[in-house]
């Protein structure tokens, strides 16, 4: 016997588009309001974040070449004022050093001057003390001596007076 | 270049997961039908014979056909051939069904039905008295509807068939010729006595692929019902989640379930919604979500064995629905620049206008009539390749009498179901993903704003 064949999926059933309308409005429905909608939010939001947090760390960036650039600049000037501190320091300490030894210099020399002043003061205080005390003691001598063998002899401690006076310490 | 990556990524994945899961089941699946088949028809046969002989001695001159071809049986003296036809198979296979069946299972569903002169009938189709473990055809007529392949059907009125519970014998198919001289397959349903005709529920193809306004209407949740409403109930389930977890990992990268279906979401995002919609892809993106995971979810759903294999979105009445929606939401968020050009075509020279816009116009409604058939058709033509695929075991198996052809023909059923089944899950896939950029272009045609040149 032949059989027909019944094509039934191609006959759209009147109770299954019924069925299908509404359950595929209520899926869509409650699935977007409940769920499509909140996660294509959900990923916006996210897509926003990491838009605003690349974009944040972009300007960080350049904020931090900036501030490198300050800190480059900053250092080298920085060493460059220790630079010249050291310099001044060092020519000062030259110059200081300097100064001093040629302050001691002339403090040795006047000091050197000054003693040698006081030894020629002394030398000759000395001298003229030992004359005196030479001559007095050639006039006592002399007085001894004259007045032993010449007590009355005038014309000889005349000339014995000029005698001493003629001797010169030299 | 993405796109390419992204369809390599997911056929590799398909191929791994169809290897890994249905190499098992699908030995299985062959073994376990070709018994269950056996099992049928004899022993089914003979408990409707021996009902048959007890009770009405003038039914009692049955014979099996010949022991080759197929079994046959008399049913109200008429020789009603069993055989297994291939392509019968398929189509009730593919078909929507009033019982909901898990492997041999066949769990009874309410039925919702209305008829002119019967009025509204709720009831289970437990009333039937259908084998749990059978092919859907009942053993009892109730309120004049009867259960046959696992659809509800109806004795045609003015027959003088009782109401409540009725023993029935069996379905007997006759040839017949309509009004319009052309052969016809007219089904009937014997009560033990006497032949009524029956007929298929309402359709609305308008007769057009042979259904038509009948005396009822189906209003049950019949198969693919249940499986809608299970495969929405799933995926409500799983974006909830989804849409939990993005609120409580708010600021932190995705994870799990998450990261998993986030991939899908801003896959259609940034390949179907920002392109084809431009800045109005907000407006239309639950849409295009809701569009491309109900037909991914319904697809990948009648691929499972033994779950039913509901052939949802192989049904013409599914493909219609969304067909319909998305060419009401193209229309009505079609802009003045949008019918302009469709019904005065400017800039077009006018001896072109008649021609151009009646084309542009027929093109509104051929661009969803092409959205349903593309679906209708791919996902269907998968469902039957595979049943016939199955089927070549019970081929060559001469419908259990030879059981070597049968082992035989597992083992090249097995490898070709497989294949077959790997290039479904991508058809599953495509044609989600078609429907919904199609669905979008449509919509960004209609939504486009053009600035004057």
């Amino acid at each position: 016997m032949l059989y027909l064949l019944e094509f039934s999926p191609i006959k759209p059933d009147i109770g299954l588009i019924l069925w299908t309308t509404i359950i595929f409005l209520l899926f869509w429905g409650m699935l977007g309001k409940f769920a499509f909608g909140p996660i294509k939010d959900a990923l916006k939001k996210r897509d926003m974040d990491i838009k605003s947090a690349l974009d944040k760390a972009a300007e960080a960036k350049s904020q931090i070449t900036n501030l490198e650039a300050e800190h480059k600049a900053l250092l080298a000037k920085a060493q460059e004022d220790r630079a010249n501190v050291l310099k001044e320091a060092n020519e000062t300490k030259a110059s200081i050093i300097d100064e001093a030894k040629k302050k001691a210099k002339a403090e040795t020399d006047r000091l050197l001057n000054n003693a040698m002043l006081e030894i020629e003061n002394q030398k000759k205080k000395a001298l003229t003390e030992v004359k005196n005390q030479v001559g007095s003691m050639a006039i006592e001598i002399a007085e001894k001596v004259i007045k032993k063998e010449l007590a009355a002899d005038k014309n000889q401690q005349a000339f014995v007076s000029q005698l001493v006076d003629d001797i010169k310490l030299n | 270049m993405r796109k390419i990556i992204i369809f390599n990524f997911l056929f590799v994945f398909v191929i791994c997961f169809q290897s890994a899961v249905f190499a098992q089941d699908h030995g299985h699946e062959g073994h376990d039908h070709s018994t269950h088949e056996n099992h049928d028809h004899s022993t089914d046969d003979h408990s409707t014979h021996s009902v048959t002989a007890d009770s009405h001695d003038n039914h009692g001159a049955e014979a099996h056909g010949d022991s080759h071809h197929g079994h046959s049986e008399v049913i109200c003296g008429v020789e009603v051939d069993h055989s297994f036809e291939v392509g019968k198979t398929a189509m009730h296979h593919i078909g929507d069904a009033n019982v909901y069946s898990i492997g041999p299972l066949q769990l009874p569903l309410p039925v919702i039905a209305y008829s002119n002169d019967g009025g509204l009938d709720i009831f289970s189709t437990s009333k039937f008295k259908a084998d749990l473990l059978g092919h859907g055809d009942g053993h009892a007529a109730y309120n004049g509807y009867v259960l046959h392949e696992g659809s509800l059907k109806r004795v045609a009125p003015g027959q003088n068939f009782p109401n409540g519970e009725v023993k029935i014998a069996g379905f007997v198919p006759k040839e017949e010729i309509d009004a319009k001289g052309k052969k016809k397959e007219v089904m009937y349903v014997c009560d033990f006595n006497e032949l009524y005709k029956i007929e298929n529920k309402s359709t609305a193809d308008a007769g057009l692929f042979g259904g038509g306004i009948t005396s009822f209407y189906d209003f049950s949740p019949t198969k693919n019902v249940v499986s809608m409403i299970l495969v929405t109930l799933f995926l409500g389930f799983v974006f909830r989640r989804v849409a939990k977890s993005y609120k409580a990992r708010e600021g932190k990268e995705p994870k799990g379930l998450q990261s998993f279906m986030e991939t899908f979401v801003v896959f259609i995002r940034d390949e179907v919604a920002k392109p084809f919609l431009g800045n109005k892809w907000e407006k239309y993106f639950s849409l295009l979500l809701a569009i491309f995971f109900f037909i991914l979810g319904l697809n990948l759903f009648g691929q499972i064995p033994f779950f039913g294999g509901s052939n949802v979105t192989g049904n013409l009445a599914v493909t219609m629905v969304l067909a319909i929606i998305a060419f009401l939401v193209t229309n009505i968020s079609g802009n003045g620049h949008y019918w302009k050009h469709l019904l005065a075509a400017p800039g077009v020279p006018w001896f072109v206008k008649p021609i151009l816009i009646p084309v542009e116009i027929m093109g509104i409604f051929i661009k969803p009539l092409t959205l349903m058939l593309r679906l209708f058709a791919n996902i269907t033509a998968g469902h039957i390749v595979l049943v016939v695929f199955v089927s070549l075991i019970f081929i060559f198996g001469d419908s259990g009498q030879n059981v070597g052809g049968a082992l035989g023909a597992s083992v090249g059923s097995t490898l070709l179901t497989l294949f077959m089944m790997a290039i479904e899950l991508i058809v599953a896939l495509v044609q989600a993903f078609v429907f919904t950029i199609l669905t979008a272009s449509y919509i960004g045609a209609a939504t486009e704003e053009v600035e004057h040149h």
